[in-house]
């Protein structure tokens, strides 16, 4: 479980300061999949680094299971939009790179990392360079590798977002079917309305900056999805397409230049 | 991001050295860099031509032996100096030393350099310290500070070695440096939030980043090293190609002395093919990821 507490981030030193999130709390719930939607520059992916740990906090307090978060850990797996593989490692090899940093030896942990591939539908592409592969298959080693890791929670920042749109949709398929087979809870960033009514446990819509809860949904597409119902059904549903158009209204309202 | 750092950096050091371009099946890239072609006919030409002036011009007596000796008495020399030797040593042994002197100066520069460069691009500190030191001695010529060094370190083989690793030094902490200061942000965070310790992130993140940048370091670094040799062995050297050469000038021999050049340029070119079929080994995601 993840908590968040009356959290403040920002940059800047005394001189001239900008607050990139004010007073943010949220709980995220184990096995929950947190979507963080919002305009481009809101902060969302702000409060995703505050999580990993890569960005101090001003004030408030973020805790994982209890623990302040103090620095990148273990516990929280991140996936980053440009998939950040290291391409002097074969698929396994990145895949693998989490465990070889726990100390296990290569059988173990290639052995691990293959059942993350199978997973990822990736079987067969083992000793494959990184720069061979598609968008979408590296996105795919990127979650396997952060899985590797066995962490409490996946971070997903825009994890999608450099995708082309049907690749996209297929990604977000996968994705469900990985959180309902491994039970990880996943916090996720993304500026598509639709990407995110659709993934969502819990749909948090930001403000512009300085970022606040402008909207906070409980939705069930996702867990729907991840219980056999067909994803282009779902995403006609007149609720689904209700929900995107509220959503879609609130990101509109919320923004002044769009508005 | 990590594209800039390389890219800048084959541009500072020419086309010339730039690796060949990758087949033209690979993705379309998204800068306009110009992809160097191959004109090997062209090049091969260009020296046969050459040949065949020089030739030409010496057949003709145009110019005397002793200013340019035709190429075929710089063979009979290869092949005399090669047997019989010159200077109380064969072509091969002049050769073996110099590789020698060069081979242990490579090593010892790599070890002091690479360090340090890791150092200099990790820390703000170290940079602030070295990079004045470094560029104050790099744009010297080896020839200015040689008598120094024989002061210093007398007339012996250290001296020679010391000389070549530092012409060597320069170029490769450099390329280190820079390397290290280009690692993509973003890997050193995906790295760390797999539990990486200081440590992980350098052996398994920094340093293989920085790679393609030292080997172009290495390979700038040999060069400038392999010229310096000449030099290097103008003192109290007994063996070695650059002590042949002045050696045969003092003797007026000028048919060894561009045997001598040959070999030297031989030797460079060879070292430099070596090095970039090594580059293209150990680094064959360079300019694709």
């Amino acid at each position: 479980m993840v908590e968040l507490e009356r959290v403040v981030a920002g940059y800047g030193d005394a001189a001239g300061s900008t607050t990139v999130l004010d007073q943010i709390s949220l709980t995220v719930p184990d096995g929950g999949l947190v979507v963080l939607l919002g305009p481009s520059g809101c902060g969302k992916s702000s409060l995703l680094n505050i999580i990993a740990g890569f960005v101090p906090l001003r004030a408030g307090r973020a805790t994982v299971s209890g623990r302040a978060i103090t620095g990148p850990g273990a516990d929280r797996g991140v996936v980053f939009q440009d998939d950040a593989l290291l391409p002097w490692l074969d698929v396994i090899g990145n895949v693998a790179l989490p465990l070889q940093l726990k100390g296990l030896t290569r059988s173990a942990r290639e052995a691990q990392a293959r059942e993350f591939l199978d997973l990822v539908g990736l079987q067969g592409f083992e000793r494959r360079a990184i720069w061979e592969l598609s968008g979408g298959m590296r996105q795919r080693v990127g979650i396997a590798r952060a899985l590797a890791a066995d962490p409490e929670v996946l971070l997903m920042d825009e994890p999608f977002g450099a995708l082309d749109a049907l690749t996209r949709e297929r990604m977000q398929e996968l994705l469900l079917k990985v959180w309902r087979a491994t039970g990880k809870t996943i916090v996720l960033v993304t500026h598509g309305v639709e990407e995110a009514v659709f993934l969502a446990t819990d749909l948090v819509l930001l403000s512009p900056r300085p970022a606040r809860i402008a909207l906070h949904l409980p939705l069930q597409f996702g867990r729907r999805h991840a219980d056999g119902e067909d994803a282009r059904t779902i995403k006609s549903l007149p609720e689904f397409v209700a929900t995107r158009e509220h959503v879609l209204a609130s990101v509109f309202e919320q923004d002044p230049v769009l508005h | 991001m990590e594209s800039v750092s390389p890219i800048t950096l084959r541009r500072q050091l020419g086309r010339v050295a730039l690796p060949p371009a990758p087949a033209a099946a690979s993705a379309p890239s998204t800068i306009a860099v110009p992809r160097p072609h191959h004109p090997l006919a062209l090049s091969l030409a260009c020296v046969l031509v050459l040949f065949a002036a020089w030739y030409a011009v010496t057949a003709l007596r145009w110019i005397e032996p002793l200013f340019l000796p035709p190429p075929q008495a710089v063979w009979t020399k290869l092949i005399s100096v090669g047997g019989e030797g010159f200077m109380d040593a064969t072509l091969w042994q002049h050769a073996a030393a110099s590789l020698a002197r060069v081979t242990l100066a490579l090593a010892a520069a790599l070890a002091t350099a690479i360090p340090l460069g890791l150092w200099m691009g990790l820390s703000p500190g170290a940079r602030g310290v070295f990079d004045p030191l470094i560029e104050f001695y790099r744009p010297v010529p080896p020839l200015a500070y040689l008598p120094l060094i024989v002061i210093w370190f007398g007339i012996g083989e250290p001296s020679k070695v010391l000389l070549i690793a530092l012409a060597i030094f320069a170029p490769v902490v450099i390329a280190t440096a820079t390397g290290v200061r280009g690692t993509d942000e973003t890997r050193l965070r995906a790295a760390q939030s797999f539990g990486a310790n200081r440590w992980q992130l350098l052996r398994h993140v920094v340093l293989p980043s920085a790679l393609p940048d030292i080997l172009t370091g290495v390979r700038v670094g040999l060069g400038v090293g392999w010229s310096t040799l000449v030099a290097a062995e103008l003192v109290a050297a007994t063996r070695g190609l650059g002590f042949m050469v002045q050696s045969a000038a003092q003797f007026l021999n000028t048919d060894i002395v561009v045997l001598g050049i040959f070999v030297i340029a031989l030797i460079a070119f060879g070292l430099e093919l070596g090095l970039r079929a090594l580059q293209r080994r150990l680094v064959p995601w360079q300019g694709k990821a």
